[in-house]
């Protein structure tokens, strides 16, 4: 999994490219509690180019929702397949997660 | 439970070896015609966390110590073992449900949860406490 970040306005934009699985999730964590120690509030994962995650991607961005919303901020999600969707509905953390059709839908929820 | 045409592999605890092994296993079950949704959510979803349930908490994260796992697909299941070098734990009495307001917002839990959602059968090899079998049935 690599990923892309990008400033839209106050809003980072995390591209995933890949898996966010067991592996890989400590580099999303990292890098996101990095641009929340620089100020960043605001977050969008993009998923338009993840297959699949499993229970540590989920717990990771659990675990990152929750900080940012501690600090007055959000994570929101973008772009989710059909397979990412039904994970979401089957642990109930769609009820936890704004989840945006697409990238500009997410943007324009903050 | 192995044939001659089964994989078998033995790896190191490195969590990075997980996702190789498990698209070895989907491109089996292609081959075998497995419905779509098996192959893209079901198999890789159940099969990383049975892996890294066996290298984090079998193995503790010892990267010295090996997982076994051992896939025989056919056009009726998929039946895979993967075997840790831990002394074995009671997956009856890890039944917390992540999906209860106390639990939503918990980072972990959902590991178990989510292979017994995803697969038919999730069980204990009887007299091997530190080998799980995980069934799936093809649709």
């Amino acid at each position: 999994m690599t990923l892309d970040a990008t400033l839209h306005g106050d809003v980072l934009v995390i591209a995933l490219h890949g898996q966010l699985i067991v592996g890989n999730r400590q580099a999303l964590k990292q890098r996101v509690l990095d641009d929340i120690e620089s100020g960043t509030r605001k977050v969008v994962v993009d998923f338009a180019n993840t297959g699949y995650i499993d229970s540590s991607g989920l717990g990771v961005l659990v675990s990152l929702a929750k900080r940012l919303r501690e600090l007055g901020g959000d994570l929101r999600l973008a772009n989710l397949n059909a397979d990412l969707r039904t994970l979401f509905e089957l642990t109930k953390l769609d009820a936890l997660f704004q989840i945006a059709d697409s990238r500009e839908q997410a943007l324009a929820s903050f | 439970m192995v044939s001659s045409s089964a994989l078998d592999f033995r790896i190191p605890s490195d969590l990075a070896r997980i996702e190789a092994i498990v698209a070895q296993v989907v491109h089996r079950c292609r081959e075998c015609r497995f419905d779509a949704r098996q192959l893209s959510l079901n198999v890789p979803v159940a099969l990383t966390e049975a892996i890294a349930n066996a290298m984090l908490r079998g193995n503790g994260e010892d990267a010295a110590k090996e997982v076994r796992i051992r896939a025989e697909v056919s056009e009726a299941r998929l039946v895979v073992e993967v075997e840790d070098e831990g002394a074995g734990f009671d997956l009856d009495a890890c039944c917390t449900d992540p999906t209860t307001p106390e639990n939503l917002e918990r980072e972990d839990g959902r590991g178990l949860f989510l292979m017994r959602t995803l697969m038919d059968e999730v069980v204990r090899v009887e007299g091997a406490s530190n080998v799980v079998r995980l069934t799936l049935r093809r649709r």
